[in-house]
């Protein structure tokens, strides 16, 4: 084991004309361990996370993921992760095998090891009873695993998860955590997960960031953070650390734009 | 090359299993041919240009194929709000390789639902002249699905919402149809419109089907397999550019 860090970020900042989405954050991710990046809305979680996972570039600020900069050296940092998105990314009409099948294909996971690996996480995942299926009849929880399957299906380094339990039952929130548990532990992937479900943070991560309007305010493992702000659960001491106010997510540079536009229109 | 092929699969599966579609897309095409061709063949018999069914069945074709194909526009917006596009922009491949297997799928389906509706035309009566100038004629059709489904693509790139595509329907893909002579002779136009026919490239496509088909034709096959070609070239790199645009 190094003692290199799996994931460096340093003094990033990205704006989207005068927003600053992502204001002056680092961090480090150990290898092999679960991170959490706790924070309200419009916090700035996914755009973190675009910006490792090579979807958008940092306006300043320097990035690494496994020693790579993910702006410079795409293709090889997308080797080395798997994202589930916060919005869904499967192919509906396509049966669970064949989303599986054909991400296996776009990463270049030989034949042989794509079948045996689908196979073996269809059934980690319990779907493999229902691997030719159509998605478009799955559940929001059945959805959310098979997205989190396919991820895995190219043994990445890293894991990103961005809220992925944003709009499932409780049962099915605490059965995908048991999976990312196990996970964490038999394939020795590196999970870093966006929530504002505070208790999912506190069960899950080994360390937690709290991120509010882009920044981040505190940094440790539940308990320190506990300790930090004298309170006796996560939450009081999320509330400790970002305020009670309730934002909005400001909209961003292209909505406004397209409100524009549509005035214009009429 | 592995990632072309099960892109373009997937496209060709989606459209095969999608029976429900297909037959509804047969609609407008069997309205085209069954009311105005029936509806104005005598017209154009008694204008002494021979049969009309002749005449439009290559332009129903051209139409269908065109339609078919602009639709894989709409279905990237679909990828876009339903997020499948998401996973392959962020897989290690070039986007290049994504593009190509994405249009080629477009234009395959394009070219089977041309062939349905030649079947669909053979039934109404339509007769091509040499069963040889088959095979040709649909090398045509197939660079007509090319060209429209590159359009598409890079279209589909820039569009984020539904909305959007109601004006390329509306402002983009119906003149192409109209403007094309798929529906009336390009001898003797207006000056004005004889201009614009002649800036589509469907016109091309339509003359070059119905060249092969029929024996009819404005600008002569080698002419229109040359344009069609050029602008197969053009839009195919004008498609790529904008999908390598994209942001997530």
């Amino acid at each position: 084991m190094s003692d290199r860090p799996i994931i460096r970020v340093q003094h990033v900042v990205k704006s989207f004309g005068k927003v600053t989405a992502v204001d002056d954050v680092s961090f480090d991710v150990q290898a092999g361990e679960i991170f959490a990046f706790l924070g309200p809305n419009g916090a700035g979680k996914t755009t973190t996370i675009k910006m490792l996972t090579t979807l958008l570039r940092p306006t300043s600020g320097s990035l690494e993921l496994d020693g790579l900069d993910p702006a410079t050296h795409q293709t090889e940092v997308r080797r080395r992760f798997g994202v589930v998105f916060q919005d869904p990314s499967l192919d509906s009409e396509l049966t669970a095998w064949e989303n599986m099948d054909i991400h296996g294909v776009l990463y270049h996971v030989p034949r042989q090891v794509r079948r045996e690996r689908c196979e073996a996480l269809l059934r980690m995942f319990e779907l493999w009873e229902r691997r030719d299926d159509l998605v478009k009849t799955f559940s929001g929880g059945m959805k959310r695993r098979l997205e989190i399957a396919r991820g895995l299906l190219h043994t990445p380094k890293v894991l990103f998860l961005d809220e992925p339990t944003l709009g499932l039952d409780p049962q099915s929130r605490n059965q995908m955590w048991t999976h990312v548990r196990r996970l964490n532990q038999s394939e020795h992937v590196t999970v870093f997960l966006t929530t504002h479900y505070m208790d999912e943070a506190d069960r899950v991560a080994d360390r937690i960031a709290v991120i509010d309007h882009g920044r981040i305010v505190a940094t440790g493992s539940s308990a320190e953070l506990k300790a930090q702000t004298g309170t006796d659960s996560l939450e009081a001491a999320f509330l400790a650390l970002t305020g009670t106010t309730i934002r909005d997510e400001s909209a961003t540079a292209a909505d406004q734009m397209r409100q524009v536009v549509r005035v214009w229109r009429r | 090359m592995a990632v072309i092929i099960v892109l373009w699969l997937r496209e060709v599966k989606k459209y095969l299993r999608s029976r429900v579609q297909i037959v509804a897309s047969l609609g407008t095409p069997l309205m085209y041919l069954g009311v105005l061709g029936f509806g104005l063949g005598p017209v154009f018999q008694r204008a002494g240009e021979g049969s009309y069914l002749q005449f439009m069945a290559p332009g129903v074709i051209g139409m269908t194929v065109l339609f078919t194909a602009m639709f894989s526009g709409i279905a990237m917006l679909w990828d876009r709000q339903f997020g499948f596009l998401k996973e392959t922009l962020v897989a290690p491949v070039p986007r290049l390789a994504i593009m190509i297997g994405r249009t080629l799928g477009g234009a395959t389906v394009a070219v089977l639902q041309g062939t349905l509706i030649f079947f669909v035309t053979l039934i109404a009566g339509f007769r091509p002249v040499s069963i040889f100038a088959v095979p040709l004629a649909f090398l045509v059709i197939a660079l007509i699905a090319v060209i429209f489904s590159a359009l598409a693509t890079a279209i589909g790139s820039g569009l984020k919402e539904m909305q959007g595509f109601q004006m390329v329907m509306n402002f983009l893909v119906l003149p192409i149809f109209f403007l094309s002579g798929a529906i009336y002779p390009l001898e003797g136009l207006p000056r004005v419109l004889a201009a614009f026919t002649r800036v589509d490239p469907l016109t091309y496509g339509v003359d070059g089907v119905r060249g092969l088909l029929t024996g009819r034709t404005h600008f002569g096959v080698a002419l229109d397999v040359l344009v069609l070609l050029s602008v197969g070239v053009l839009f195919v790199a004008l498609g790529a550019w904008r999908f390598s645009k994209i942001e997530a």
